[in-house]
Formats: structure tokens, C-alpha cells, sequence
């Protein structure tokens, strides 16, 4: 293709809905942060098993995770946005888990890939934890034994989706409060 | 020494009389299944025997190479057994030995001294099937969690987390 240098294939995200005229464009400031959240999430990655390495080929250049702005792995819970856990979770590595969820700053969102990570999966046993939910709040489930990167990217649009539309006072809400307030965690 | 076990043919009845030889009436019976010398011997003479068969100058059963427990409910009186494999280097031949107790009775004697190796082992022991080892140097649970109440391989726990909420079965029109 003839480069042309002036970027046409470049597509950036669509401006929320507001006014624009002359010079100016207003919109609500949880839209803009909304906006600026959902296209640069920071995930971290909590693989354990074979989801993991599906995982790394989403990342890889073939789907590239980078596309949604989530091209940047955060391997420290501190500048973490997105937990995603990929895998199964032995009953011993739940308190681990639990740590990393309670070390991520708010807002943060949490992914579970795959059958381990939302029920258990095949592990019906004695020593697997039966999904992650029993232990931090899970915002998307991804389902699949591992999941195809597709669906892997289906569910970070979801996730998406959540961070755009979410109220900037929600994490102060009763609601959210009470959530929390299930798991353990004040 | 050198001498005598490079040209010693070994073979299991070999094995056998000269574990027969020291000790007549520790060996409670022997079979062969999968071509492996199988002993069952009493609880009692673990330690000795170990003992013999590592630091005896022909067989030098030097190598621990597995150690696990086993739980057979309806075998009564001999509910809960401990097997060793050992192996000799310089002969390359495996042992298997068994030895059982009751459930009452769940103590038995740590191989700890004789093989390092048995440490873990016996850890992993007494995590899935409550063997007490006496004399171990630090008996506590090693693959399951610490607050774990139960010893899971044991036959009377069932094998299925409890708390599993998707296996009802109004999910399976049963």
C-alpha cells in the first residue's frame, strides 16, 4: 500500500455525545473520564494455566490487545486497573488473589477467563477453589476451556463498555459499599 | 567390597533370603506384580529393615525413591498403609515395600534419619491421609492449605468440593 502519510487507516475513538460549536465542544466530565479510562486500561495479568497462554496471544501481534489501549501490562497491583485472573485457582492461592485485589487502587475492575477461573471448571475438588467470585467481586466472566483470544477481547470490550458508563460516584455508593462490605473488604 | 558386589549376579530371591537370613520373621509375604519384588513386612520393623537394606554391603539400597500412603477401608485392622520404593544403584533394582496398620493406630516410624528425601514425603503423607510419622522433624501440611480440617484422600471424604453450586440437579433435568 502506498503510504501516503497521512494516517487514514488510524481510527480513534468517537467523542461522547455533548455540544459542539465554534471552537468548543461540551460534554460531562465522567463521559471524558469514562472515555480516558476504557481506552487506556492498565490489566494485570494473574495467569496461572493454560488460560494464560491463550492469554499471551491476544497480547501478541496477531490480536493485539494494544488495539483498546490496553497494550501496557501492569505487573505491579498498584498501577493495575484490570485484575485479570486466567486460570485455575487452587484453594491455597486464593488468599493470593484476595492480597493482589486489596493492593489494586479504586477504580479497578476484575476479569475472570475461563472455566477455573468462574466455577472451578472441571476441578471439582477438594483443593480448587469453585471460582474466583467466592473471594473478590468479578466484573466479566469469560467463558471457554481456554476461551479463544476473540473472546478474550470480547470480554475487555465489555469491560469497556462497564468503565464508559460508569458513574464517577459509584464507587462511593451504598450499593457499592455494601458489595464490598460482602467480600470482607471495607 | 568393591569386588564382591561387581560381580554378584543379584536377583530377587537373592534379595529375599538375605533379608530372610537377618531378620526371619519380619517379611509377612512377597509377590511380584508387574515384575517388581513386592515385601509386606510389619510395622514394627520398618526402622530395621530400612536400616538393613541401605547400609547392607551386597544389596545397598541407597535411594529412596518413593514414599506414600494408601487407605483401604474394608481391609480391616489394615486400613491405612505406607509404601516404600527403594532402589540400589549399583545393582539397578527396585524394591517395593508395604506395611500396614490400623486406623486407630496411625503412628509410624519417620525414615527421616536413614533418607533425607523422606521429609517432604512424609509431610505429603501425613497432608492427604493423616499418617503420623514419630520422630519427623517438622510433621505439618504441605500441598493443602493450613486450615484444611480433614485429610482429603482418605476413602470416607468425598472427592467433590462441597460448596460447588452448579451441579444441582435441576441444571440436568434430573
Amino acid at each position: 500500500m502506498e503510504n501516503t502519510g497521512r494516517m487514514s487507516n488510524v481510527k480513534i475513538v468517537e467523542s461522547p455525545e455533548g455540544h459542539t460549536g465554534s471552537g468548543f465542544f461540551a460534554t460531562s466530565l465522567d463521559k471524558v473520564i469514562g472515555l480516558a479510562r476504557a481506552n487506556s486500561i492498565w490489566p494485570l495479568p494473574f495467569a496461572t494455566s493454560c488460560c494464560g497462554i491463550e492469554f499471551m496471544s491476544t497480547m501478541a501481534s496477531n490480536y493485539d490487545l494494544g488495539r483498546f489501549g490496553a497494550e501496557r501490562l501492569s505487573f505491579s497491583p498498584r498501577q493495575a486497573d484490570l485484575l485479570m485472573v486466567m486460570g485455575t485457582i487452587a484453594k491455597k492461592m486464593g488468599p493470593v488473589v484476595r492480597q493482589v485485589y486489596l493492593q489494586m487502587a479504586e477504580p479497578r475492575w476484575v476479569l475472570a477467563m475461563g472455566a477455573c477461573a468462574s466455577s472451578g471448571g472441571i476441578f471439582d475438588t477438594y483443593s480448587v477453589l469453585q471460582g474466583i467470585d467466592r473471594i473478590v467481586p468479578v466484573d466479566v466472566y469469560v467463558p471457554g476451556c481456554p476461551p479463544r483470544p476473540e473472546q478474550v477481547i470480547d470480554g475487555i470490550i465489555k469491560i469497556q463498555e462497564l468503565i464508559k458508563n460508569e458513574p464517577l460516584r459509584r464507587r462511593n455508593t451504598e450499593e457499592y459499599k455494601e458489595l464490598m462490605a460482602s467480600y470482607g473488604i471495607m | 567390597m568393591q569386588d564382591i558386589t561387581q560381580t554378584l549376579e543379584i536377583n530377587y530371591d537373592y534379595i529375599l533370603s538375605r533379608i530372610n537370613d537377618r531378620y526371619t520373621d519380619a517379611v509377612m509375604d512377597h509377590y511380584e506384580p508387574f515384575g517388581m519384588l513386592t515385601l509386606t513386612i510389619k510395622k514394627e520393623s520398618i526402622t530395621d529393615m530400612i536400616v538393613f537394606l541401605k547400609e547392607d554391603e551386597i544389596l545397598r539400597f541407597e535411594f529412596l525413591t518413593s514414599l506414600c500412603g494408601i487407605h483401604m477401608p474394608d481391609n480391616k485392622g489394615n486400613e491405612l498403609g505406607v509404601i516404600y520404593h527403594l532402589h540400589s544403584f549399583i545393582h539397578n533394582i527396585r524394591l517395593r515395600i508395604k506395611s500396614f496398620t490400623t486406623i486407630e493406630n496411625l503412628e509410624f516410624p519417620t525414615v527421616t534419619p536413614q533418607f533425607l528425601c523422606a521429609n517432604w514425603m512424609e509431610r505429603e503423607t501425613f497432608d492427604f491421609y493423616g499418617i503420623i510419622f514419630k520422630g519427623h522433624p517438622d510433621l505439618r501440611r504441605i500441598l493443602n492449605m493450613d486450615e484444611m480440617d480433614y485429610f482429603p484422600m482418605r476413602k470416607e471424604y468425598p472427592l467433590q468440593d462441597a460448596t460447588r453450586a452448579d451441579k444441582e440437579d435441576k441444571y440436568f433435568g434430573r
